[in-house]
């Protein structure tokens, strides 16, 4: 496909949206005054705006993102959900009753389980740790691969040399392999321990990432520009490389933020994640295996909102990435 | 002109970019001779056309005007002091007296700032040329010299067509007041009605501001018509240069001369009559240059002397006393006078 | 259905015609009218230059011809391309198939992005033959070789197993010749053929495409921005301004005296090489946003010459004749006020 007029209609109608008269010209070169019966020259729209103006449109973006705003709130503030807490246990309610389906949102609704705990309460109050170190290893690694991946490509030379050795290095570990050796190590395990042992191992896909978009943004034309100006590499970084190559960055952290909660319910499905009396997901669906014959919904519904939470990240990543690359639309 | 002092004054200016090999330990293998000794001067108020062909190193020649690159060797003397070596505070000053308009105005203004911003930047680089109050102020006169409206100051570059940023691009680089503006294929991404407009614009601003241009261009047409003196450049060297007659209607150096009679003319009459010479084989690669003449690979007119012997760029002996345009610098041992323009 | 059919010279029937064309694009601003009642000829022999700006339609409108419009977004409102009479449009695919490629090709400005860089340019060449003449790989490599030394690409035999990044652009730009060549189409489109060459490669390759267009018959149409280009090859020319053709002349007629304001203007605003000349004639404003085409004339509010009819009325592309009410032949104008243009 040749690129030469679906490029330039493309930029023709983004470029006169907004202000759709240039100054008059006259013949000598001088500029005639200002033709002031032109159109209300349009807002300014930054391109964060217009890519916010894009997301509000998609439905994809809108779903996850009230999934996502439902599940942080229960992540915050569980006992508004549920009226039991997840460690009442009451041996009267067994785990073989069938889960009383009609009674929305009531303590039995989803059944318990062998020890007579509410199975929807556990739910709620497992996703603090599943969002908790969702949040926090995306944050550690954003900062950190992130620092990591601007020093290697802004500085390049042997630093870069050095930094990118380092990087593959910890991309050789794999992930979760890796995170059960470090968390091994560790004598109990708090929702702090798994969020660093993920982001130990986790930070090289941004600084990957953030090295490439940096490399290409360093040899832009308006960060030659600032250079001949005499603009220092402090502000070229913060005002120039930094705002720009942020955004395929958040689009990879947005999407890897679903993998980081994958990896701790998966962690502590094998009992090296969160340890006893942590409520999470991934050590309740641990426990409710051995009934899976006789009592599959222990199983299943925990599994179902684990999918749920891990896919509205996956598609608000995804919908974030369309709006901010103009080019895959 | 020759009685007056150069504000610019360019000479046997080198630029090599190493070829390299392996990842963490590398080694020279090689070096591509991008600029190989160009000399020239740029004077107060003129404009100084370079003209050549994708690779021939003009591009290279801005980037080391602007001190975005450093020369291998040779100087660049801005009124007599050799600025091309300066670093930090030194280099800021010097920067305030030249700046750059780039090629594409799509890729050469930051997305993410708005107009005032981009604007504005110089100001904050150099805040003794603005105080603070006065930045807006400044950017809206800046906006308005350039024939935008200044109520647009708030607006982001991907709200511009390429017109209009071309001017925002333009305003920046006259932020500082600065006396020389490099101008590297400033209208080339522009539509060709547009085009017009932006050079009547520069100018414009020319006479007004009384600056200096260094005009770096493919186009031969336009670099004629907004040049005072033009270079012709091939493989990393001058081959010609001269005022616009003598390089146009004049032209000793058989590149010159190829180079522009293969400029299509926007002119049907002409076109049956009209002496072309079609080159065969395209521009040897940088890397590894012809030895003597670069143009000789090329060159109809090349004998084994054009292997050996390296032409300077200097006015041929036999045309030094003529008193037509002839009389200018021309690197060729055989140079000759041939108007492949006019019918 | 038979490929007779496509073979037959139809008498008093053009080669290929486009016949009022309008194309769509659904963009974020709503229907950008990328071509708004396109209409043009092209002849076994002629060269016909398709002159204008980006975003004009001049190149969506050859993209449609050849059946390579992203579609969505672009979108066919309305109109008919006819090979020899028959409409492609309405064609069954595998007919339409038949005829682009075979009869219909088309070159590309960028030949690096338009040649796939994995495979040797003797196998893209001979894929032509392969395909749609039945050709074994023996006879296919053969008529590579024979074709890449049709388009003079120095030392042919050695050459046919490099692989496009091996080849210079101007050689690349050859290649792309050679394919669109292969199998003897009767209309090439070259769509900015040597806007990304050098000025002396750029002649080389507009020499040889002329020479061949010469040689094998074939009807040109050649787009463009570039009014140098159309100069040194063009029959005649169509202009095409936001979407739709303004003005249509012979080459000769449309240099010496444009008959309309937009042609007028781009004419006197470049600059010439053989003469330095004073200040240049600037268009004012700039092309309109295809979401937002100006009513009446698209290019009104940029015209020295527009009056209030021209702010209501689109102007029909009306025939265009001597003061006298002669004749001039071929020449037609979508302005008001083209008698006052050509002859004012």
């Amino acid at each position: 496909m040749p690129e030469t007029e679906a490029t330039n209609l493309s930029k023709a109608v983004q470029a006169t949206g907004a202000p759709a008269t240039d100054v008059a010209v006259t013949e000598d070169g001088q500029p005639a005054p200002m033709a002031e019966s032109g159109p209300v020259p349009g807002r300014p729209r930054s391109l964060w705006s217009d890519a916010w103006h894009d997301l509000v449109r998609k439905p994809s973006f809108l779903i996850s993102a009230v999934v996502i705003l439902v599940l942080l709130v229960m992540a915050a503030w569980p006992s508004l959900f549920t009226s039991v807490g997840p460690r009442t246990a009451d041996l009267s309610n067994h785990y073989l009753q069938k889960p009383q389906l009609t009674h929305f949102f009531q303590p039995e609704w989803l059944g318990y389980n062998q020890q007579g705990q509410s199975i929807y309460a556990r739910m709620i109050y497992g996703t603090r740790a599943s969002i908790v170190i969702g949040v926090s290893v995306t944050v550690l690694v954003l900062v950190f691969g992130g620092l990591i991946g601007m020093l290697a490509g802004y500085f390049g030379g042997w630093l870069d040399a050095v930094l990118s050795r380092i990087t593959d290095t910890f991309m050789g570990i794999p992930f979760l392999l890796g995170a059960m050796v470090v968390l091994v190590s560790f004598e109990t395990r708090t929702v702090w321990t798994v969020t660093l042992a993920l982001a130990f191992l986790g930070w090289t896909t941004i600084a990957r990432v953030m090295r490439g978009s940096v490399i290409a943004i360093k040899q832009s034309d308006y960060v030659m520009a600032a250079r001949s100006l005499g603009a220092g590499t402090w502000r070229i970084l913060l005002r120039h490389v930094l705002p720009n190559a942020a955004a395929p960055v958040i689009v990879v952290a947005m999407i890897a933020l679903g993998g980081y909660i994958t990896a701790e319910a998966v962690l502590s499905f094998l009992g090296i994640g969160l340890s006893d009396p942590a409520i999470s997901w991934g050590g309740d669906i641990n426990r409710a295996q051995k009934q899976i014959r006789v009592a599959p919904h222990l199983l299943l519904y925990p599994s179902i909102l684990l999918s749920i939470t891990i896919l509205s990240f996956l598609m608000l990543g995804d919908a974030v990435r369309d709006a901010l690359d103009p080019k895959l639309r | 002109m020759a009685d007056r002092e150069p504000i610019l004054e360019v000479s046997h200016l080198v630029k090599h970019f190493p070829l390299t090999q392996g990842i963490l330990f590398k080694r020279q293998i090689g070096a591509v001779k991008a600029v190989d000794d160009v000399s020239f001067e740029l004077y107060q108020g003129e404009t100084l056309g370079i003209v050549g062909e994708s690779g021939c190193g003009k591009s290279t020649v801005a980037k080391l005007l602007m001190n975005l690159e450093q020369p291998t060797s040779g100087s660049i003397r801005y009124k007599g002091e050799d600025i091309s070596r300066l670093s930090g505070r030194a280099l800021k000053a010097v920067r305030r007296n030249i700046q750059m308009v780039f090629q594409d105005p799509y890729t050469s203004l930051n997305p993410r700032m708005t107009v005032g911003d981009i604007i504005g930047e110089p100001f904050e680089i150099h805040p003794e040329v603005a105080p603070k109050g006065d930045r807006r102020k400044k950017v809206r006169e800046l906006l308005d010299v350039v024939g935008l409206n200044p109520e647009y100051i708030n607006r982001y570059p991907h709200q511009f067509s390429g017109g209009q940023r071309q001017r925002i691009g333009i305003a920046r680089g006259l932020a500082l007041n600065p006396e020389i503006i490099i101008c590297d294929e400033p209208v080339s991404a522009l539509d060709v009605s547009v085009q017009a407009q932006v050079i009547n614009l520069m100018e414009r601003l020319q006479n007004e501001f009384d600056l200096s241009y260094v005009f770096i261009a493919h186009d031969l047409s336009i670099v004629r018509h907004i040049s005072d003196r033009v270079g012709v450049m091939y493989l990393g060297k001058l081959a010609e240069i001269g005022t616009d007659s003598q390089i146009y209607d004049h032209p000793t150096h058989p590149y010159t001369q190829a180079l522009l009679s293969a400029v299509p003319q926007p002119d049907p009459e002409v076109r049956d009559s009209r002496e072309r010479i079609i080159l065969s084989g395209d521009v040897p690669s940088p890397a590894n240059p012809p030895s003597g003449c670069r143009f000789r690979t090329r060159c109809w007119k090349a004998e084994d002397r054009c292997a050996e012997e390296v032409p300077l760029l200097a006015v041929p002996e036999r045309f030094a006393k003529a008193d037509t345009g002839v009389a200018h610098p021309s690197a060729c041992h055989f140079a000759e006078e041939r108007d492949v323009v006019h019918v | 259905m038979s490929i007779e059919m496509t073979k037959a010279e139809v008498p008093g029937v053009p080669l290929l015609e486009v016949r009022d064309l309008h194309v769509e694009f659904h963009t974020r601003d709503g229907a950008a009218k990328a071509v708004n009642g396109v209409s043009y000829t092209v002849d076994a022999g002629e060269t016909l230059a398709v002159l204008g700006e980006s975003g004009s339609g001049k190149s969506v409108t050859a993209q449609t011809i050849m059946g390579i419009l992203d579609m969505p977004p672009g979108r066919i409102t309305g109109g008919e391309i006819l090979f020899r009479g028959e409409d492609m449009l309405k064609m069954s695919e595998e007919q339409r198939q038949r005829i682009r490629g075979d009869k219909i090709a088309m070159i590309f400005q960028d030949a690096l992005s338009a040649l796939n860089p994995v495979l040797s340019v003797g196998f893209q060449l001979g894929e032509m033959f392969r395909v749609h003449r039945g050709a074994s790989r023996r006879e296919a490599k053969a008529r590579a070789i024979e074709l890449m030394d049709r388009v003079r690409i120095p030392a042919a035999k050695e050459r046919v197993n490099d692989y496009p990044h091996q080849f210079s652009g101007g050689m690349r730009q050859r290649i792309m010749i050679a394919m669109a060549l292969a199998l003897e189409p009767d209309v090439i489109i070259a769509d900015e053929p040597t806007t990304a060459l050098d000025v002396t490669v750029q002649a080389q390759v507009m020499d040889l495409l002329a020479e061949l267009q010469r040689d094998f018959q074939m009807g040109l149409i050649l787009i463009t921005h570039d009014l140098g280009v159309v100069a040194d090859v063009a029959d005649k020319i169509a202009v095409m301004y936001a979407g739709r053709i303004v003005e249509n002349a012979p080459v000769h007629e449309l240099y010496k005296r444009p008959a309309h304001p937009y042609t007028k203007g781009l004419l006197e605003s470049i600059p010439r090489l053989d003469h330095k000349g004073k200040d240049l004639y600037a268009i004012q404003g700039m092309p309109p946003s295809l979401t937002a085409i100006p009513k009446g004339c698209a290019f009104n509010p940029r015209c020295p010459m527009a009056q209030d009819v021209c702010r209501t009325d689109i102007p029909p592309l009306a025939e265009v004749l001597e003061n006298d009410g002669g004749p001039i032949g071929g020449r037609s104008s979508a302005c008001h006020f083209w008698k006052e243009t050509i002859h004012g």
